[in-house]
């Protein structure tokens, strides 16, 4: 079994430990990995802030960079989203607006090719209990493209539930945004900062030492969030938790 | 507009045609000094008894509203009924709208075609002046609220008296509605006993002394206070929740049974509603019936629905008048993507579980429809030029809760990036039945500056490289603050780490590696 990576700008440029684990844990599972230098960001801040012409250029990226490769994982919820519901979007657009059938033809081609991590194990290795080991107090913070863009349901909760020495605890209102949203972060600070204190205060009540997510965007966020409160519950990304064992903890 | 109008052509153009009366707007027109979404919502967000009454009744109506849809086997199918019939009825608007005044003239009603808000408030003025009567009672209504009915008749002299609880407490507190449902859902019970204490007496019978703040007692102090209103009420205004083509009739639907009294009592009933409110058939009704009280007060069924078909001898209203409003409803059909916020029944249930609504409150939407629904409504309705209607579409995460609950699967979030789009980018749009350009909104400049050029950066894998290096490099130097823009973030949140090298530097390293262990 091989698979491509699609690492994400955000992982590559600011969380590269997530890009890492997801090599370790993957090559302990058997698949062999890709990594095509040519990828880059699946264009999602230019759509989501009304950019949609600027996003094209990155789509064709995305597609030329992972084409023929069977399996594309990403460890982001959000990204796997932007190519599965959005770029069939833009392609069709695109073409309906006299610029060619190129685009939505690269569209259809890969979105089908591209599983976010959990998705990936659960459903195409079909493994649960990825051999982890991770003696800590996780709460689950499901971000809403998983969530809802992706319907990825219990999979990352089971992966969760399944890691030896993990104490997997319920996070009140887990299923409500943490108010990142890309731009909104900074275009609406208020409530985004509002929204992300509840969710910190979430984690906090919930008891957890660490604040676990799909989605690094998400936990750049809430991480800011809880550090400048100075409290002691950390952000990890379900990778990094996923990869470590107890002859190499990772996170 | 005149009946004769409509006829000569097929409805819907012949309303474009007749578009150019650009009066006050009234409520809405108020609301267009407003300050863009994020400085109206910052005080909101820093209002703790606001946040605290906002947070205990939308996590109270949302739990509900998850029980009520669970009962339903079928709400899936539902769902997609109830989507369909709108689209249907959307397509076909034309004929429908023809039908309808049809059946109801043929019953007995009097159709007016009110192409804006200010002739909706011109013909509403002239046929209540026409009864001699000084003042009107009302039944909740978002399409008379959209259109500043009240505040129109004012200025005519002519009092309205608003009977649901809820818009009487806003009414009296000479407040504005944040919410569609609730629209006092900003004031706790202690705010409301205050309201009603000082301002009952000046406009009908007082609370009666010692008005204390339990629920019960603030109702039959309504209660009483409303009672002399609906008996000698000439006159009713009423919106409508649904209007039949195939028979005519018009449905309300209700919890307090205010509608009911204002719909049967006075001689002269005059509904105000919005031409995207029609259902081609009376069956239809079947499939809202049980999607819209579910989805907005949570119950199986609401208590009181009212059904009227033009006028029957000896039976309610003897004069009933129906005021078919466009006011930037023809505009918004004419998208293709934006049309969709066209099917939505007014459930408020997009609002309940919103979490930027929770935390904003309702006035930050600048305009009588606040919350998700109001993001992707108002800036079609009204067109993005004001400040804050241009902001609205960008008042959202995305994070989809919106079109999950939505009875009528609006996507919201679709909505919201497409007109995002239309505001950055600029791009075709319907105003006033025209097809124009709209130019890329002002104060977008720093933003699109910026993700073009990290489109530029990120398209150029070498540039992209350098840029994650030079960040490495630098990052000893990570500031608490930044400035300028960049304080946005920092002034609530720590900058993240970066990393000592990027990913791909990392694979490249560990891939030259393998190839020197190669034999």
């Amino acid at each position: 079994m091989r698979a491509a990576l699609f690492v994400t700008c955000v992982n590559d440029a600011l969380h590269p430990r997530t890009g890492v684990a997801v090599v370790r844990l993957l090559e302990r599972l058997g698949v062999e990995v890709d990594f095509p230098a040519a990828q880059s960001c699946c264009g999602q801040p230019q759509y989501n802030t009304g950019l949609r012409r600027e996003a094209e250029p990155l789509l064709r990226r995305t597609a030329e960079a992972f084409a023929g490769h069977r399996y594309v994982v990403t460890p982001s919820g959000s990204c796997t989203a932007m190519v599965r519901g959005h770029y069939p979007r833009i392609g069709r657009l695109a073409r309906q607006e006299g610029r060619g059938g190129r685009l939505e033809a690269y569209a259809e081609d890969l979105a089908p090719r591209v599983y976010e991590l959990s998705e990936f194990l659960v459903d195409v290795l079909g493994v649960t209990d990825v051999g982890a080991y991770y003696p800590h107090t996780v709460a689950y913070h499901p971000s809403c493209h998983g969530l809802r863009g992706l319907g990825l349901g219990e999979r990352p909760r089971r992966l969760l539930a399944a890691v030896r020495g993990l104490e997997l605890v319920e996070l009140p209102g887990a299923e409500e945004c943490c108010g990142f949203g890309g731009t909104f972060a900074v275009k609406n600070p208020d409530v985004s900062a509002a929204m992300g204190a509840d969710k910190a205060a979430a984690a906090a009540a919930a008891g957890a030492e660490v604040l676990c997510g799909g989605d690094n965007s998400c936990l750049v966020h809430l991480d800011g969030i809880l550090r400048r409160a100075g409290s002691p519950v950390r952000t990890v990304h379900l990778a990094e938790i996923l990869a470590s064992t107890e002859e190499e903890p990772f996170a | 507009m005149t009946r004769a109008g409509v006829h000569g052509t097929d409805g819907m153009h012949g309303m474009r045609g007749m578009r150019g009366t650009q009066g006050a707007d009234g409520a809405q027109a108020a609301f267009l000094g407003m300050p863009a979404f994020p400085e109206a919502a910052r005080r909101a967000v820093h209002d703790p008894v606001l946040r605290a009454n906002l947070r205990h009744a939308t996590h109270t109506i949302r739990g509900r509203r998850a029980r009520a849809v669970a009962e339903l086997a079928d709400w899936d199918r539902l769902r997609a009924a109830g989507k369909a019939i709108k689209d249907h009825t959307l397509r076909h608007l034309d004929r429908y709208l023809v039908q309808l005044e049809e059946s109801v003239t043929a019953a007995g009603g009097t159709v007016h075609w009110a192409v804006d808000a200010a002739e909706a408030c011109r013909i509403v003025t002239r046929l209540v002046h026409a009864t001699g009567a000084r003042e009107v009672v009302k039944v909740k209504s978002m399409a008379t609220q959209e259109i500043g009915l009240n505040e129109a008749l004012e200025e005519a002299g002519i009092a309205s008296y608003e009977t649901d609880l809820a818009e009487l407490i806003v009414q009296l507190g000479h407040d504005r509605p944040s919410h569609i449902l609730v629209p006092a859902i900003h004031r706790n019970r202690g705010e409301i006993r205050d309201v009603f204490a000082r301002e009952m007496g000046r406009w009908g019978r007082p609370a009666p002394d010692g008005l204390g703040d339990d629920p019960r007692e603030l109702a039959e102090a309504a209660r009483r206070h409303l009672r002399e209103k609906f008996l000698r009420a000439q006159v009713a205004v009423s919106g409508a929740n649904f209007m039949v083509a195939e028979t005519g009739t018009l449905v309300v639907f209700e919890s307090e049974g205010n509608g009911r009294m204002c719909l049967t009592l006075p001689e002269t009933l005059i509904s105000v509603v919005g031409i995207e409110k029609v259902v081609p058939t009376f069956r239809d009704l079947e499939v809202f019936l049980q999607t819209l009280p579910r989805s907005s007060t949570a119950e199986r069924m609401n208590p009181y629905t009212t059904m009227w078909t033009g006028t029957a001898g000896g039976d309610g209203p003897t004069a009933f008048h129906l005021v078919l409003l466009d006011n930037g409803r023809t505009d918004t059909l004419a998208d293709a993507v934006g049309r969709q916020a066209l099917r939505c029944i007014r459930c408020s249930a997009c609002l309940n579980v919103c979490p930027v609504y929770e935390r904003a409150g309702g006035h930050a939407y600048g305009s009588v429809y606040p919350g998700p629904i109001g993001a992707v409504l108002s800036p079609q309705l009204r067109g993005t030029g004001s400040r804050v209607d241009a902001s609205l579409p960008f008042a959202s995460t995305l994070c989809g809760a919106c079109e999950e609950v939505c009875p009528v699967a609006i996507d919201i979030p679709e909505v919201l990036v497409h007109l995002r789009e239309r505001i950055v980018q600029g791009g075709p749009a319907t105003r006033e039945g025209v097809r124009v350009r709209i130019r890329p909104a002002r104060g977008h400049t720093a933003e699109r500056a910026a993700l073009r050029a990290a489109r530029l950066l990120l398209d150029h894998p070498g540039a992209l490289r350098a840029g994650e290096r030079l960040l490495a490099r630098a990052r000893r130097l990570r500031p608490r603050r930044l400035p300028g823009p960049g304080r946005a973030w920092t002034d609530s949140r720590d900058l993240p780490e970066p990393p000592e090298q990027p990913f791909r530097d990392w694979w490249e390293q560990r891939e030259r590696q393998d190839e020197r262990r190669k034999p």
